[in-house]
């Protein structure tokens, strides 16, 4: 196929993008945090399950010596560590870049706006969300909603109690029997369950996640918690949170995880769980967790998709319309 | 045949799903940002013609299916199989009436059709874009009447039925578009 110079957004779109960035920093320069800006390419990565970072060589013209940098898959790690540095609240706009992500939600490489509120509960942050989703967009009020809820309301399940059976039971009942044919039920697979709940929720929930309010799913299981402190309240849940909006995953957010110790715990995990289902483990970040050790100052953090927040104000349903070069003629 | 894997999924590719040929017509990506990613792919059954979505695991794979398109000439039915010729190689291959289905009223002679085979037997067998077909019968249309308002049905010399303008009479041949069974237009003689 003739691969096209054109740009895939229209110029028009592009003026759009460069309003919508002027809006975000406005929107942060009131609220007085601080923009920074934090490497793409550093000597480690994150360890999550299903993210894949890309990474490149570095030569030191000095010595000749060529060591690996991987690109950032998000700027959290590098901001985190501002943060313990004493930096206030503060935000990014930055691309980020991840492997094996291609589709009309996905390129490879992708603008993100990333955001820390020290002092900031987990409620406050999303109430800040909504406050930016409407002064960008123009949405109304915010929906909130736990992730057990939905699962309540759209499937008539209980995510955080149901046992192994029910759930390949509901899977099939969605026309998902070939995906959890592999599904052993004597092994009891924490990553089965959480694979089985993220198909159901993807499939069967996220599309129905539309109308005019944007929704906030709150209180994600545990297993699945991330880099998020756990609820002190309803014990089996996270405090991290996600913002749908008209069907689209949109953010992803955390009253951060505080601790060292148990932050290094959930990357040792990670990399177990990469091991046994055949990927490649990956080198903990130890200055991240050096930086912990000192303290990560209470705090809560979000990411949040630009381009997709630009997809979604101008009515697109392909990232490659709001992006000036997509990867397929960058 | 060999198994493929979500990534080769592409409009076009042939898969076996339920013991079934299906031809994969769309492949979306999705995938939670912190989670396992999934291909939701639109296929069509091939035998039954159904169209469907289905989900896979992203990197799990599923058995090709052994089927190919070839360009045959039709030559004649003898009321229980229709009949169609290689051109080149003179081969010739009998489509029974499921393969036909509703292409049967498209049918003429020495017509280059898409004869789709599964492990070597026709199961589609899909017209060309147009075919040219007299009308055996239609009502005489109104004076003056010129092409556009409303139309009169006429039945082809297949049995096929299609709306024309009053002005096409009894005996004319016109072009027709198998994949909307409309009328395009007349053909000179």
């Amino acid at each position: 196929m003739q691969i096209n110079w054109r740009p895939t957004a229209s110029i028009n779109t592009l003026r759009e993008r460069a309003q919508l960035l002027k809006t975000i920093r406005y929107f942060f320069d009131v609220r007085n945090v601080l923009e920074v800006e934090t490497p793409i390419l550093a000597r480690s990565t994150v360890t999550d399950v299903h993210l894949e970072a890309m990474s490149t060589i570095h030569t030191n013209p000095m010595d000749n010596k060529q060591s690996k940098l991987w690109m950032q898959t998000s700027p959290e790690f590098a901001m985190k560590r501002l943060l313990c540095a004493g930096s206030g609240c503060i935000y990014q706009i930055c691309k980020s870049i991840r492997d094996d992500e291609l589709g009309k939600k996905h390129n490879p490489e992708f603008t993100m706006l990333e955001w820390y509120r020290v002092g900031f509960d987990m409620q406050s942050l999303i109430d800040e969300v909504d406050l930016l989703l409407r002064e960008t967009i123009g949405t109304s009020a915010m929906r909130q909603m736990t992730y057990q809820q939905a699962f309540v309301e759209y499937l008539g399940i209980d995510p955080l109690s149901l046992s192994i059976d029910t759930l390949v039971h509901e899977c099939i009942k969605h026309g998902f029997e070939n995906i959890v044919e592999s599904v052993n039920l004597e092994n009891n697979q924490q990553t089965d369950v959480d694979m089985m709940l993220q198909l159901l929720f993807s499939h069967c929930i996220e599309p129905r996640l539309v109308g005019d309010s944007p929704v906030s799913i709150s209180h994600f299981p545990k297993s699945q918690a991330a880099l998020a402190k756990l609820c002190p309240m309803l014990p089996d849940t996270a405090l991290r949170f996600e913002v749908y909006y008209k069907g689209i995953e949109l953010a992803n957010g955390y009253e951060e995880l505080q601790d060292a110790q148990i932050q290094k715990q959930r990357m040792e995990e990670d990399n177990r769980i990469r091991n046994a289902i055949g990927r490649e483990k990956k080198p903990i970040d130890d200055l991240f967790l050096d930086a912990l050790m000192i303290g990560l100052p209470k705090c809560s953090g979000v990411a949040l998709g630009v381009d997709r927040l630009l997809m979604l104000k101008l009515g697109f349903t392909d990232i490659r319309k709001v992006i000036s070069f997509s990867i397929e003629n960058a | 045949m060999p198994n493929f894997s979500t990534n080769e999924f592409k409009a076009g590719l042939k898969i076996m799903l339920d013991g079934e040929p299906c031809n994969i017509l769309e492949n979306e990506y999705v995938k939670p940002g912190k989670g396992q990613a999934f291909n939701r792919v639109k296929i069509r059954k091939l035998l039954s013609n159904k169209v469907l979505e289905k989900t896979f695991k992203s990197g799990d794979s599923v058995e090709g299916a052994d089927v190919m398109d070839t360009e045959l000439a039709y030559l004649y039915t003898d009321g229980e199989f229709w009949h169609f010729m290689n051109n080149e190689t003179f081969e010739q291959i009998a489509a029974d009436e499921k393969a036909v289905g509703e292409s049967v009223k498209w049918l003429v002679e020495n017509d280059t059709c898409v004869i789709t085979l599964w492990n070597g037997s026709p199961i589609v067998v899909t017209p060309p874009n147009f075919v040219e077909l007299e009308i055996t019968e239609t009502d005489p249309g109104l004076k003056g009447d010129t092409a556009g308002t409303g139309g009169k049905p006429a039945t082809l010399s297949t049995g096929a039925v299609v709306r024309v303008p009053l002005f096409v009479q009894t005996g004319e041949v016109i072009k027709v578009d198998t994949r909307t069974g409309e009328y395009s237009s007349r053909v000179q003689k």
